[in-house]
């Protein structure tokens, strides 16, 4: 688990390039880079863990593999949605670590341009604006682009690093 | 150093080999030690241990690991010649020990991908010193040397066979490989399948390192007898690595092949002769780094500069056939306890743990999708006589299969007991006390991953005997006990666990001194009246903890004793202290025999399952209400059969939505864990099975770290199950 494969990412950096799956929540679009993403499924039963974080809402059997999920809603600090037919689970994998993301629904994947791209509203350092990398615009759409790695929590991140080196 | 990295299967065989040596090596020297006395097998057992060092040291390209091998053979060499006396033993195993411990940092070297820079010349010049004391008054007795079986080096079959072809080879290595004569001997090691017989020139390669400026020099000469064709020979010969050169020729018939052969070893037999004569044995060292090349005009030159003194000393019993059973005698030396295991030859073959791992969790998946099949819920309600039939019999297969990769994955204890044997024997010698270690019942198995993470405690506990334990020689006296203490480690089989004991005879723990650090560090909970000497002894396995003033380079720093208790609850084991003053101190470790699998009686509580390991529960029942009491603080307790238990309602304990509160609805669980038991109430029982445990997502994990769930398992219906840590359970509420 504390290897990083480097190879796939590298080789299949082309084809994925640009290219973001996109998600709502609500009423806006979110925009996940494409190689994080390993698959998508409907949701399914959750097994709660104690001691959590209140995001964390536990873990599933993915065909054998136990993963954590986490529910991006209450990530970002909206309102609790029950979950129906529509709601999905985005398995990404992060440095060999997979997470589950369970969002409202995921839309389609996109290719953005890089002029499209444009970073965040930088207003000052207590915004908090952490999770959105960028912005991507489609037409007269807004994307907000995330930053996987810091979806996993930035203290937990540095942890994980730390454990790869 | 050279190219090891590019070779990183061969590496891999290389550290596993070298480690195993090692501890043999290791073993050997300890076990001769307490004899005072080198018995010939066991001499010649070191020789082959190094000797297979050498050699593959050499191929790898570990030069430093090669010079002290190569520098202990020659003192193994003078030892097996004069039958092992005039020896200052303890000098020698100081030094051979050294020896050990200089290869085990290098082993950890490699391992760690480290270059290797390590010095030994101190250490070859210790050796070097030692021989010569060994050596005075010491004259050759005989002359070592028995041409008959030195020339014919490995022949497999005497029968003569007309289908047979017979070759000769000729090869030359690229310029600058060194180790010429590893390789060629790699060669020679490939055709061995193949050949009928095979002679080759020059005939030292292993022996004399000498061999490889030969080869290098005049090329390297097979002659080989064989079934195969040209093709197939040919082909074997490509394999090899760094070849400039290959001439193979077909001799037509079996007599120009005896020729031929005879010729060439009649050439090196008559310079091996002269050589013999001229050398004197006892400057064996001044002579090995001259090169008295005695060059011949010859074609058949190749065999003629240094026949050097080694072969003709080892050669005897140092050919190619002794290296060959190495690697077999090195495996089995496992199961082999003192020095007479002449390499009785069992098949064992070594396997990557990884592939072990791996199949350990496809047996795993494997229970589970049966446990989906069989229990599938489609089948509810159906009388299915023919299914339920094969039903038993996959059942029955799956089981076994289960136990076989289990039991594949056990180990005996043997070697991680003996090497306290090292540990126990440099304590003696720095602090000065007589110290005996009993081992019994080493062969109990215990899965490998558990061993990994005894042999530290272990360790601890056996340091912690000899430095407070057992007392002075003097001081043992007076008390009437015998001069030496005894230190016993004992492992044996007790249900799904092992329990390894390891006691001492000697002062016992000191209660007051406990008592008072305990006081001090604040972690008394009771009156000091009350506290028992299990409670108080049992203290010692805090952090910190250490009742002796001084800090020493054994104990001191109350460090060891916590290593003890986090390693072992880290295998779900437990430990336990009994003490008694003036007779000693008894540690048992109780260790499960393995972790992949447990049985389990699942539970339900709201919407989430739980498993229980059936050897932590001790009954279920429905409480009878009459029986709860309820105290102020809002703990609940039952009486059952006049005892109080203490309840542990599950959901509130991990805050569970829509359990039932109610006693009367639900059952009870009584679990047991270090004589301590507590009633767990959940809502529903559901049933035994065998689960696989699995750990935490390490997302989780690093998050945060879950009281009272070990793992989790998969249900036959593909939910999961958390896997409830009763000893967590019991530290976290009593």
């Amino acid at each position: 688990m504390t290897e990083i494969d480097l190879s796939d990412s590298v080789t299949e950096e082309d084809t994925q390039k640009g290219r973001y799956l996109t998600f709502t929540l609500g009423k806006e679009t979110y925009g996940l880079e494409i190689r994080y993403v390993t698959e998508i499924i409907c949701i399914q039963a959750i097994t709660e863990l104690p001691e959590l974080s209140e995001y964390l809402k536990g873990i599933i059997n993915l065909r054998g593999k136990i993963i954590p999920v986490m529910d991006v809603r209450l990530r970002f600090k909206k309102d609790y949605c029950e979950y129906n037919d529509r709601t999905c689970i985005i398995v990404i994998n992060i440095n060999e670590i997979s997470v589950g993301l369970i969002v409202d629904g995921v839309s389609e994947v996109l290719s953005i341009d890089e002029k499209d791209i444009v970073d965040p509203p930088k207003i000052n350092s207590t915004f908090q604006n952490g999770y959105i990398k960028n912005i991507g615009k489609v037409g007269s759409d807004v994307k907000l682009l995330l930053d996987c790695k810091k979806l996993l929590s930035e203290d937990e991140l540095v942890e994980i690093d730390k454990a790869i080196s | 150093m050279s190219n090891y990295n590019s070779n990183d299967a061969l590496l891999e065989v290389f550290i596993f080999e070298l480690s195993q040596l090692i501890n043999q090596l290791e073993e050997q020297i300890l076990t001769n030690e307490k004899m005072n006395y080198y018995s010939d097998s066991a001499v010649n057992e070191i020789f082959r241990i190094m000797h297979t060092l050498k050699g593959s040291s050499v191929m790898m390209g570990f030069e430093n690991i090669s010079s002290l091998a190569h520098s202990m053979e020659d003192l193994f060499y003078y030892i097996r010649r004069d039958g092992g006396q005039a020896i200052d033993f303890s000098e020698l195993v100081d030094i051979l020990l050294e020896c050990v411990d200089f290869l085990k940092v290098e082993e950890l070297k490699i391992r760690e991908g480290y270059s290797l820079e390590g010095e030994n010349s101190e250490l070859l010049k210790k050796i070097k010193n030692l021989i010569p004391t060994i050596n005075k008054e010491i004259k050759v007795k005989k002359i070592p040397c028995n041409n008959e079986i030195l020339f014919s080096p490995i022949s497999s079959q005497k029968d003569e066979n007309n289908a047979d072809h017979f070759y000769q080879a000729h090869i030359r290595f690229e310029d600058e490989i060194s180790m010429e004569n590893m390789r060629a001997y790699s060669i020679v090691h490939n055709l061995r399948e193949v050949q009928n017989e095979i002679y080759y020139i020059p005939l030292d390669i292993i022996d004399n390192p000498d061999s490889a400026k030969i080869i290098c020099k005049n090329g390297f000469y097979i002659f080989i007898r064989t079934g195969c064709c040209y093709e197939t020979i040919n082909n074997i010969l490509r394999k090899a690595l760094f070849i400039n050169q290959l001439d193979l020729i077909e001799i037509s018939d079996a007599k120009e092949f005896k020729q031929q052969v005879e010729l060439f070893i009649q050439e090196d037999l008559m310079d091996e002769k002269i050589e013999i004569i001229d050398e004197q044995r006892d400057n064996v060292f001044e002579i090995r780094n001259e090169k008295s090349l005695s060059m011949q005009q010859n074609y058949v030159s190749a065999q003629e500069s240094s026949v050097s003194m080694q072969h003709s000393f080892f050669g005897t019993q140092e050919n190619s056939v002794s290296v060959q059973q190495n690697n077999i005698s090195s495996q089995n030396n496992h199961f082999s306890t003192q020095q007479n295991h002449n390499s009785s030859q069992q098949s064992i073959i070594s396997v990557n743990v990884t592939k072990l791992d791996k199949l350990m969790d496809l047996v795993g998946e494997m229970v589970i999708a049966k446990a989906m099949v069989i229990q599938n819920s489609d089948l509810a309600g159906l009388t299915l006589n023919n299914f339920n039939k094969s039903a038993r019999q996959l059942n029955k297969i799956t089981a076994e299969i289960q136990d076989m990769v289990m039991a594949i994955r056990m180990v005996p204890l043997s070697t991680t007991f003996h090497r306290m044997h090292r540990i126990i024997r440099d304590m003696n010698k720095k602090l000065g006390k007589e110290t005996e270690l009993i081992i019994i019942g080493e062969n109990t198995e215990v899965d490998k991953n558990i061993i990994e993470h005894i042999s530290d405690p272990l360790m601890h506990l056996i340091r912690n005997s000899v430095d407070h334990g057992i007392e002075m020689p003097e001081e043992r006296i007076l008390k009437g006990k015998s001069k030496s203490g005894n230190i016993t480690i004992e492992a044996k089989n007790s249900g799904s666990d092992v329990h390894i004991q390891i006691k001492d005879d000697g002062k016992g723990l000191d209660r007051k001194k406990i008592l008072q650090k305990a006081k001090e560090n604040h972690m008394l909970t009771k009156t000091e009246e009350d506290i028992s000497d299990s409670e108080l002894f049992n203290m010692i396995l805090s952090p910190g903890f250490s009742t002796k003033e001084i800090i020493t380079e054994f104990s001191g720093r109350g460090v060891g004793m916590d290593v003890v208790s986090t390693n072992i609850e880290l295998v779900g084991g437990s430990v336990s202290v009994e003490s008694i003053p003036e007779q000693g101190t008894t540690i048992t470790l109780k260790i499960p025999l393995t972790l992949a699998i447990i049985d389990g009686i699942n539970i339900k509580v709201g919407s989430t399952f739980y498993t229980i390991p059936t050897t932590n529960i001790k009954e279920f029942f429905r409480p009878d209400i009459t029986n709860i009491i309820r105290d102020p603080h809002g703990n609940n307790m039952i009486m059952v059969r006049g005892q109080c238990y203490l309840i542990l309602k599950l959901a509130d304990l991990f805050e569970v939505k829509g359990a039932s509160s109610d006693f009367s609805n639900g059952i009870m669980i009584m679990m047991e864990e270090n004589e301590k038991i507590i009633c767990l109430f959940a809502d529903e029982l559901l049933g035994q099975q065998q689960v696989v445990v699995k750990t935490l997502p390490d997302y989780i994990l690093r998050s945060k770290k879950i009281k009272g769930i070990s793992g989790c398992t998969l249900l036959g219906n593909g939910g999961i199950s958390l896997i409830i840590d009763v000893a967590a359970l019991l530290r976290l509420d009593v």
